[in-house]
């Protein structure tokens, strides 16, 4: 385990030093430079290459979600270890001083800070469904929906790969049963020809999410036994645990249910997603390709739009 | 607590009175058989979670990690073998 810290310290470090991930002073949240976003920016440009013609509805949220789509969302039940919530100072000018003389003192000045309406978002999709369950009963064809925001999760981490706030890009499809799988099958194929195409080496794997307690073990071995969601995993800091960089999702009606989403026929939705990693993907071609991105193959920055 | 009233029942007429008590299905389940498949009777993951909690709450039990699997809640009769599995007596009392 203190070999797989010590790898992921150097790898961190190695960003770091290079200039490619700016210290923020917390584990898992950084600024990215310029040449960082860039690949970013080429990912999402493969990303788009493919999924484009598909033509989605493209919603973008910002990394905030309404606290009560989180408390509908369920997400609280299954995952409230990662959850974020935005709270604010809410006194008077007499809380105002009181706050700033524990501050001085080095206490805990947020004890009168009150939770806002607002929560930080999980996943891309999270601000999808209620969007798409507003719109009423799906046509036939159902919906598909390009999304990509900031999300956050409570993972403090020195892995480089695990960021507190990192970004999503998703489609996102609605409809029936058939039509979820369907989608997911087929970005399980396009999914592997991108990484493919950035000279990645990879495999894919089912999983399950990192759920909480003794439910949370429940919820996961269900997950696995229905195969609801696979990895694609590239190798980063170490090839025995090797990085989730793009996860293909099925949650049959589970947010079809939660949201009240409907299709045609009047009936509960199926939904699936599929997930980029942005940074992870990044992190992965920094590693294998090289700090100097103008060394990297022709055939991977053509890829990237460079 | 709704299963307070028939603890003289056998383990398997308390789980399916359980079930009856909830809308963690979509189908009644006096018309479903013992060995019937609560997922698709509409049985969710999430209300999976709460059956267990359920489950635990009302023998005073606590299922041990390898009995936290999908199958375990699968049937009336898969539960009634778990339950019997962790000790609690299924026959009535």
């Amino acid at each position: 385990m203190s070999a797989l810290q010590d790898a992921y310290r150097d790898y961190r470090d190695e960003l770091l030093s290079a200039g490619l991930l700016i210290s923020m002073g917390v584990d898992g949240l950084y600024g990215r430079s310029g040449t960082f976003e860039r690949i970013v920016e080429g990912i999402n440009i493969a990303f788009s290459r493919v999924g484009d013609p598909d033509k989605p509805d493209v919603m973008r949220f910002p990394p905030g979600i309404g606290k009560w789509q989180l408390e509908q969302s369920g997400y609280l039940k299954s995952s409230p270890q990662l959850v974020g919530t935005i709270h604010s100072f809410a006194g008077d000018d007499r809380d105002h001083r009181a706050m700033l003389e524990t501050l001085e003192k080095g206490g805990d000045w947020t004890a009168g800070q009150k939770t806002t309406q607002v929560a930080l978002a999980p996943a891309a999709c999270y601000g999808v469904y209620p969007a798409v369950a507003a719109r009423g009963p799906m046509p036939a064809s159902g919906a598909l929906v390009d999304c990509y925001t900031y999300c956050f999760r409570h993972e403090p981490s020195i892995d480089p790969a695990r960021m507190q706030m990192f970004r999503q890009r998703e489609h996102v499809r609605l409809g029936t049963e058939e039509q979820a799988l369907t989608f997911r099958k087929l970005w399980m194929e396009r999914g592997q020809a991108v990484i493919k195409s950035l000279g990645l080496p990879f495999e894919v794997d089912v999983a399950n999410d990192p759920f909480f307690g003794r439910t949370g073990r429940l919820l996961a071995t269900s997950q696995r036994e229905e195969a609801l969601k696979f990895e694609l995993l590239v190798p980063i800091t170490s090839t025995e645990s090797p990085t989730a960089c793009v996860s293909f999702n099925y949650h049959r009606d589970l947010f079809g249910r939660g949201w009240g989403i409907t299709t045609s026929t009047g009936d509960v939705a199926h939904t699936a997603c599929v997930g980029f990693g942005v940074e992870r993907i990044t992190l992965a071609l920094l590693k294998h390709h090289g700090l100097s991105v103008e060394h990297w193959p022709k055939q991977v920055r053509d890829v990237l739009g460079y | 607590m709704p299963w307070e009233n028939i603890v003289s029942s056998s383990a398997r007429d308390r789980v399916r009175a359980l079930l009856k008590t909830t809308g963690w299905l979509q189908t009644d389940i006096d018309t479903l058989a013992n060995d019937a498949d609560l997922y698709a009777a509409g049985l969710t993951s999430h209300a999976t979670v709460t059956l267990m909690l359920s489950l635990e709450e009302a023998f005073d039990v606590e299922f041990p990690d390898t009995l936290l699997r999908r199958r375990t809640f699968s049937s009336v009769d898969a539960i009634v073998e778990a339950l019997t599995e962790i000790g609690v007596k299924t026959e009535a009392v």
